[in-house]
């Protein structure tokens, strides 16, 4: 018998066509499955009743572990066992220089750009590894759910990349599963407290998670979360709280520096348990023993828990002070403060930054699951299961998209700030008589001249059939998805020959540098339209002589006495040095219009000359 | 005539109800397709219909059209677990058969 589901109002799924959609939070530590039914968005518990997945790989001759048992296993397994993979996904060989020696893995070397880890089930790469995280949480909703998925979102930082954001897809893939978008972790954040529902305005998401801590401002504007700035710390979380509290434990023990291994994770356990307990009561009793035998015994009360962690809390505060100076707001234009990541249930946590920020931040909904909530939300939209008035519109295009035409001036075909995903298509025709290729060159940016933007792909169509310059007619469309994956096509009509290239245009550019280049443009305006003037006559100036040459060999000397075809000779020559180097529009378009004056007899002969070649042979009244 | 609801479908209708924010009940019904006939339609309520009919059980109220009240006539919706998954049953005395998932049927 089927288990059925409450759905929206007339969105009544047909049988078997049950729109299942999951949200995935792919965490450092641990990751997370979320999905909507009956209209709540819950994260999914393991059989074991298990809510968190440690994002924990191992592998063994005998296959794949995932989670808590790899996890167990990583002391004694190192080599095979990989834990905190997401910081190597989308990583090359030369960024894991970077990040320094403290990998313990054995990387294979090869001669691609990925770097894989040797284990004893072979070389493998972090999209593997991720991938193999990803199908564990898929398995784990498919069987909650009783069907396939249609899709899943899956939450990234809002600092990743280009590259860290498409080894996130292909890892997705590789998992059998198919993304309907990648969302940024503040953003699904802020869309589990419904912040999206409300009116415009600036948040603050504020995440410390168990070792890393992500602050980031968020603006609203008209349906479209807009990251105005991230900032952080890579290398300070609730570990850090814990690891201060087992110091306080062995200074008070009288064992500082002189505690084995083995009484060291213990101390980390008791620490952890005692920073959990605080959360609720006033103080905490602790007990130990000791390497030699004997036993300690403490009290940790509140304000000695808040004496050891408030210097680490600063150290986040003043990462939001620098992140909210880089946004350009000020504490007062922030409405809301979401709380995520395990480490915001410490009260003091909550006092510090509900202080800074002057505002009562937001907890009702579990710091460890808010990202996977608000992932599975956004998928329950994308996979049709609401009204489309309530989809969102997340994403805008920073800066416009164009391609280069002659002259070096840029066409823009998507302008900025449109809302994605979009698709819009141009037509383009040949330049020259008898082309057969033409060069596509994506650039972004809002200067009027390719040299002044960012250049994205360039790639070619070839096999457009050899025809008069300007009767081509080559349909170029620009698509970008709702990840802001931008997809280039080239189509000729009459053939349908076409040619493609796929590139990601706002990734791997910083806020800053975004800022930069509209500065830019609006400083250049005025230059900027004289250089495309410019430009555009000499182009313009090309056209006329490439025209006049290929007429020049056709019928020159048929209709030309020596005389006049000096004279036009002459002009033409003269066009032909303007063009080449005046730097004067005004100029060029007075050598045109002299040489287009000098022509006239000529281009009134060559008309009257076709005529009569067209007629000839037919009778008049063929005409009437 | 009446559909009931166990106690179990009652107390999470309630719970998804409240969760949700708005809305006034649930909505039972059929509707023509799937691979055996007939499919069920379980949905919130927010506004009602002229053909509507309301049951209360359990203070939960229950919404079917009277078309589809032929159908359901004795129905009681059950609330159950099968592994990790779990979810709404229709126990339907109608029924003469189902299909092998039991998400459409023919009476």
């Amino acid at each position: 018998m089927a288990l059925l589901q409450i759905a929206e109002p007339g969105q009544s799924a047909a049988p078997h066509q049950h729109r299942l959609a999951a949200g995935i939070d792919l965490g450092t530590t641990n990751s997370l499955v979320a999905t909507v039914r009956s209209g709540v968005a819950e994260t999914l518990a393991d059989e074991h009743g298990e809510h968190l997945l440690p994002s924990v790989v191992r592998y063994t001759p005998d296959g794949v572990v995932v989670g808590r048992a790899a996890r167990d296993a990583a002391i004694e397994d190192p080599h095979n066992t990989i834990v905190s993979v997401k910081r190597l996904i989308g990583r090359g060989v030369e960024d894991l220089k970077v990040l320094g020696d403290a990998l313990p893995y054995r990387f294979v070397d090869t001669d691609s750009a990925v770097p894989r880890i040797q284990t004893v089930a072979g070389p493998v790469s972090a999209v593997e590894v991720s991938a193999e995280i990803l199908k564990v949480l898929a398995r784990r909703a498919e069987q909650t759910l009783g069907g396939e998925l249609t899709g899943v979102v899956i939450t990234v930082p809002a600092y990743f990349d280009d590259a860290q954001r498409q080894a996130t897809k292909d890892a997705a893939r590789l998992a059998g599963l198919h993304v309907f978008r990648l969302l940024n972790e503040p953003t699904a954040a802020a869309v589990a407290y419904g912040l999206d529902r409300e009116a415009d305005g600036v948040h603050a998401i504020y995440d410390l998670g168990g070792g890393t801590f992500d602050i980031s401002i968020l603006r609203l504007n008209k349906g479209v979360f807009e990251v105005m700035a991230t900032g952080g710390d890579s290398a300070l979380g609730g570990d850090d709280f814990d690891h201060a509290i087992a110091e306080w434990m062995m200074a008070q023990a009288g064992i500082a520096g002189s505690a084995s291994a083995g009484l060291l994770r213990t101390l980390m356990q008791q620490a952890r348990s005692a920073k959990e307990a605080l959360a609720s009561q006033e103080q905490v009793d602790i007990e130990l023993t000791l390497d030699d035998g004997g036993r300690w015994q403490g009290t940790l009360d509140r304000d000695t828990l808040n004496r050891l962690i408030d210097p680490l809390i600063r150290k986040t505060i003043s990462a939001c002070r620098r992140t909210l100076r880089d946004a350009g707001v000020s504490v007062s234009e922030i409405k809301d403060v979401v709380m995520v990541g395990g480490s915001t249930r410490a009260l003091r946590v909550r006092e510090k930054v509900g202080e800074f920020f002057e505002t009562e931040p937001l907890v009702d909904i579990d710091p460890d699951r808010v990202v996977a909530v608000g992932a599975a939300l956004q998928a329950d939209v994308l996979a049709g299961n609401k009204p489309e008035d309530e989809m969102l519109l997340l994403d805008v295009i920073p800066l416009s998209l164009g391609i280069e035409t002659m002259g070096g001036l840029v066409e823009k075909i998507i302008p900025r700030n449109t809302t994605i995903p979009v698709a819009r298509a141009q037509e383009f025709t040949t330049f020259k008589d008898g082309q057969t290729a033409m060069a596509i060159h994506v650039v972004q940016g809002e200067r009027e001249l390719v040299a002044d933007n960012r250049s994205l792909a360039r790639f070619e169509l070839r096999g457009i059939p050899p025809m008069v310059a300007g009767a081509a007619r080559i349909r170029v469309t620009f698509s970008v998805d709702a990840d802001g994956l931008l997809h280039v096509e080239a189509e000729e009509l009459s053939t349908g020959v076409r040619a493609s290239v796929e590139v990601k245009p706002s990734y791997g550019l910083t806020d800053r540098e975004i800022a930069d280049m509209l500065t830019a443009s609006i400083e250049h305006a005025g230059e900027d339209m004289a250089a495309r003037r410019l430009a555009e006559q000499k182009v313009e100036a090309a056209r006329v002589i490439e025209a006049l040459e290929a007429a020049l060999a056709a019928d020159g000397a048929q209709l030309l006495d020596e005389e006049e075809r000096q004279r036009i000779e002459q002009a033409l020559q003269a066009l032909r040095d303007t063009a080449q180097h005046s730097d004067d529009d005004q100029a060029i378009k007075a050598a045109i219009e002299a040489l287009e004056k000098t022509c006239e007899f000529y281009v009134e002969r060559r008309m009257n000359s076709n005529i009569r070649k067209a007629m000839a042979g037919h009778k008049v009244d063929e005409f009437e | 005539m009446a559909i009931t609801l166990s106690e179990a479908a009652a107390e999470r209708v309630r719970r998804f109800l409240e969760n949700r924010g708005s809305g006034i009940g649930v909505r039972l019904g059929v509707k023509t397709s799937g691979c055996s006939g007939m499919a069920y339609v379980l949905e919130f309520v927010d506004e009602l219909n002229d053909d509507d009919v309301v049951f209360e059980d359990h203070g939960v109220k229950v919404i079917v059209d009277k078309k589809s009240l032929v159908y359901l006539d004795g129905t009681e919706l059950d609330y159950g677990k099968e592994g990790l998954n779990e979810g709404f049953l229709f126990n339907n005395p109608n029924v003469k058969e189902a299909c092998g998932c039991g998400e459409s049927f023919t009476v």
